[in-house]
């Protein structure tokens, strides 16, 4: 790959891009986009709605002169979120999955700054104009809806060539292929099973602080010996209400962690079938090409030009395929590198919360054990 | 009512039956302090009446003869001088350790002041050995004078016989040191409809006094049935571990109650090899039970005329007893749905450790495929914590609750039983108005020889007037009596138990962090 001039290099930090804010307004999610420029200590702030990120990502597809851009994996774009009253929760968990739950759309705005995030951290995808344009420009990047690129033009290809089995150019890419298609199913059903057991963790909260209301009723001051019960039932009312916070915290923690990193890992899984998908596409393409080529070179007897031609077609190949190992490479020690963060960070939240509601059971159980000494 | 003690207990015995452990409750009959007056009217029998050695408020009310003032046997230090305002219980402490060997639960109440208190039993795994000690410490560490032990547990469900035919069969075991019975420690096996038959027994006697009986556990047609027929599952077992603990805190509650002690068919129920088969223990039921129940409300609702001023508390009294029951039903349809969402939760989460063990074991990455084993691991062990934290919010909360409920039910046949006697007064009462009318008709139609059986008649019925109205003021002095020491009780337990739940959560939460703990390096060692 041709070192860039800094002139195509991105403008921000590609670590300092944070959605600060998001607004709802009916049906549409407005999210604030703040980074750090690189040159000077000015950050900058804009304001996108979901279609720009639709933009972003097919002007990334569609780049044109960018040699061996059918190699790159490109980091997953979350599905449009659809905020409006009808769409049930139920509805959100089956289109979203995991991104879909967390309060004020956290753990979405979440996945958005980690896609840019993960193009602006691209080698080459960071030289794109049109992510720049997307982190800078206060106007919003328009209505240019046109140009689809690569991905869409072999839509309909792709699903077909999945079906078949094509023989992979190298073995190298075969292998792949295998590995991910099983990572991919079992991301995703880990995926579930872990959204699973936050929606129950969810529900504990509320079943706890149902019973902890209810025990506020018990309250009677009539007597002494009414009194000592109340006493006693407000007491277990405010464990349970711990219990509550304990919950909601670990599912909040699930979430925000561990959710997110296999919600992530899942969808790089799907990015990487595209990849292949796609990659066998081009190379077909080049097959396809060069037979048509040979076929039309047959006729005329220039041997330099033919040779020339083969030069050429085996040039783009071998460029194709070396963008794309080093995009596998880079891939898998991205993921586990961005699958460990997660997970440390989510082993680092669990317990702390653990500790902290060990701490505040403790007090309790001290409070509780001196009633009656008050 | 402790005469029967005397003053020179004998040592606490060794206990060579080591296999089960029991519950202590400690009975004081030794104390120096108030005790002179008390001693003179105690007898061996049952019972003798008993005055206490400061009368309370209502004490005019009472007379010598014929005057049944319960008094809690075990502490010698206080009678109940006056209910409301003398808190009986500063001193007792109440606490629930668990064996390693068999899994019963123990309750041991320690200091000169003790009473009916409940256990629910943990299963073992749940609370660590070194709880056991703690309670025997304190026991010494409490003790002020010579006591006496009663401790009672219930273990060792075995079945007997098979098909439809089959029943439970439980070891009842007692250790004591009272002197009333002669063994020191003894057990005999006791099948479910023996419990019931006791209860009947039991409350046939004493729910006319107004005492409150606890009521039995309730019938399960289902989970007997699912016994019987052999079905080797967990929900079996659970029914039966769930029938026993009930079995054990119902006995406990029984010879806590210091006159239903001194029953000779409590007595018998312990002591005795073979009990005579409890038949009709079909009124029993749960909704039998809730019938008879329901009944008081009403009976009690009728009572247009009051008595005196302590008609208001009993009707207010009776309010909250109605108020309290709909509450906590309340709040077990709560414990229940929490314990519901905690087993759903051991399901996920077990769900959930096998997909990250199959994604474990497909990763290449070596560190990384040996983080998601260990977190594989790591989501097993608290599927295990998730399990037994549901057995602690089942038998510690969602029992007790159940428990209470049943238990306020049991005190408003008491106050049934009181609208009865007064029922009985007012008709005596107007029976006698009817004679001395009758008997002025007499003496104005003048037939003297219809006068002398007049005569007769209105002194028949002035003796059970006067008769009657004493046993009004008894019940109603007993009925007050018991609402308060159940009250007392009530509190205890609630805090015992929530003490025993909170211990449970700090167990779980701390297996937690270590949990935690362990896993941390594994993923930071991810390269």
């Amino acid at each position: 790959m041709e070192v860039s001039s800094a002139e195509a290099a991105l403008s921000v930090s590609a670590s300092s891009i944070r959605i600060t804010d998001v607004t709802q307004d009916g049906d549409v999610l407005t999210f604030a986009i703040a980074s750090q420029k690189l040159n000077s200590s000015a950050g900058v702030c804009v304001f996108r709605i979901y279609e720009d990120f639709d933009w972003l990502q097919q002007s990334l597809f569609s780049q044109e002169n960018l040699p061996g851009l059918q190699g790159i994996i490109f980091p997953p774009l979350p599905s449009k979120a659809l905020p409006s009253q009808s769409n049930t929760q139920t509805k959100a968990l089956k289109q979203l999955g995991f991104l879909a739950l967390g309060q004020d759309w956290q753990s979405y705005c979440k996945a958005l700054e980690f896609y840019l995030q993960q193009v602006a951290a691209h080698p080459t995808l960071c030289k794109c104009k049109a992510l720049d344009s997307f982190l800078i420009n206060s106007e919003s990047p328009g209505k240019q809806r046109g140009r689809k690129g690569i991905f869409n033009r072999l839509s309909q290809a792709v699903e077909e060539m999945r079906k078949e089995s094509h023989k992979d150019v190298d073995n190298f890419f075969q292998n792949e292929r295998n590995k991910n298609t099983n990572l991919a199913a079992l991301s995703k059903v880990a995926t579930e099973k872990l959204l699973d057991v936050v929606m129950t963790e969810q529900k504990l909260a509320l079943a706890c602080g149902h019973f902890a209301t209810s025990l506020h009723l018990c309250v009677n001051q009539d007597d002494a010996a009414a009194v000592a019960f109340s006493k006693v039932c407000l007491k277990l009312s405010d464990v349970i209400e711990a219990v509550n916070r304990n919950f909601e915290k670990v599912a909040s923690n699930d979430l925000s962690t561990l959710g997110l990193g296999l919600d992530l890992e899942s969808r790089y899984q799907e990015a990487e079938k595209v990849w292949e998908c796609v990659l066998m596409i081009a190379c077909k393409l080049i097959e396809l090409e060069t037979v048509k080529k040979g076929t039309e070179k047959a006729k005329a007897s220039k041997r330099e030009v033919m040779e020339a031609f083969q030069k050429a077609v085996e040039k783009e190949f071998n460029l194709i395929s070396s963008v794309a190992k080093q995009e596998i490479e880079r891939f898998h020690s991205s993921r586990v590198n961005v699958l460990k963060n997660f997970l440390i960070g989510w082993c680092e939240l669990q317990l702390n919360t653990a500790k902290e509601f060990a701490e505040l059971y403790s007090q309790h159980l001290e409070a509780c054990r001196n009633m009656y000494s008050e | 009512m402790s005469g029967s003690f005397g003053r020179n207990p004998p040592p606490l015995p060794d206990s060579e039956d080591q296999e089960a452990e029991f519950d202590t409750r400690v009975l004081d009959s030794d104390e120096e302090e108030e005790d002179e007056e008390g001693e003179d009217i105690f007898t061996g029998a049952r019972s003798k009446p008993i005055t206490p050695t400061s009368a309370p408020d209502e004490g005019d009310i009472f007379s010598e003869e014929g005057s049944y003032i319960r008094r809690d046997v075990h502490h010698a230090t206080n009678g109940l001088h006056s209910d409301e305002e003398l808190d009986l219980f500063t001193e007792a402490t109440v606490e629930l350790t668990l064996t390693s060997t068999t899994s019963q639960g123990r309750r041991e109440i320690t200091g000169p002041t003790a009473s009916a208190c409940n256990t629910t039993h943990v299963p073992n795994s749940i609370l660590k050995p070194s709880v056991v000690t703690k309670t025997m410490e304190e026991l010494e560490e409490e003790e002020s004078g010579d006591k006496f032990e009663l401790n009672i547990a219930v273990t060792n469900p075995e079945k007997i016989g098979d098909g439809m035919n089959a029943y439970m069969s439980y070891k009842v075991s007692t250790r004591t040191t009272l002197p009333m019975f002669p063994n020191k420690m003894f057990s005999v096996r006791r099948r479910f409809s023996d419990f019931l038959g006791l209860y009947e027994k039991i409350s046939a006697k004493h729910s006319l006094l107004g005492c409150i009986i606890p009521p039995p556990p309730q019938k399960s047609v289902v989970g007997m049935t699912k016994v019987k027929v052999g079905k080797e599952d967990s929900s079996s077992a659970e029914f039966v571990e769930k029938r026993r603990a009930a079995l054990e805190r119902y006995l406990q509650r029984v010879v806590a109650h210091p006159s239903l002690l001194q029953d000779p068919d409590v007595r018998e129920f312990l002591e005795r090899d073979e009990l005579p088969r409890a038949v009709n223990t079909q009124t029993l039921s749960g909704p039998g039970l809730l019938k008879m129940i329901n009944r008081a409300s009403d009976a009690v609702n009728k009572m247009t005329i009051k008595m005196n001023e302590s008609d208001n508390w009993f009707e207010s009294k009776l309010q909250e007893v109605e108020n309290e029951e709909q509450l906590l039903r309340r709040l077990h349809a709560a414990v229940d749905s929490l314990v519901n969402h905690r087993k759903e939760l051991c399901i996920n989460t077990a769900v959930f450790s096998k997909s990250v063990a199959m994604l474990g074991s497909v990763e290449e990455n070596s560190a990384l495929s040996r983080a998601l084993s260990q977190l594989a691991e790591v989501e097993d062990k608290m599927e295990q914590l998730h399990q037994q934290q549901t057995f602690s919010d089942f038998f510690i909360l969602a029992e007790l609750l159940a428990d209470y409920v049943r238990l306020l039910g049991a005190v408003r046949c008491c106050f049934e039983q009181r609208m009865k006697v007064w029922q009985r007064l007012q008709e005596a009462q107007s029976t006698l108005q009817k004679k001395r009318e009758a008997e002025a008709k007499l003496l104005w139609a003048n037939k003297p020889e219809k006068l002398q059986q007049a005569k007769d008649d209105i002194n028949e019925w002035e003796s059970k007037v006067s008769q009657y109205e004493r046993d009004f003021e008894r019940v109603t002095c007993t009925v007050r009596k018991e609402v308060l020491r159940f009250e007392k009780e009530r509190a205890r337990d609630f805090k015992h138990y929530i003490v025993k739940y909170l211990e449970s959560l700090l167990h779980t939460q701390h297996r937690l962090v270590k949990y935690w703990e362990d896993f941390l390096p594994e993923v930071k060692a991810i390269a």
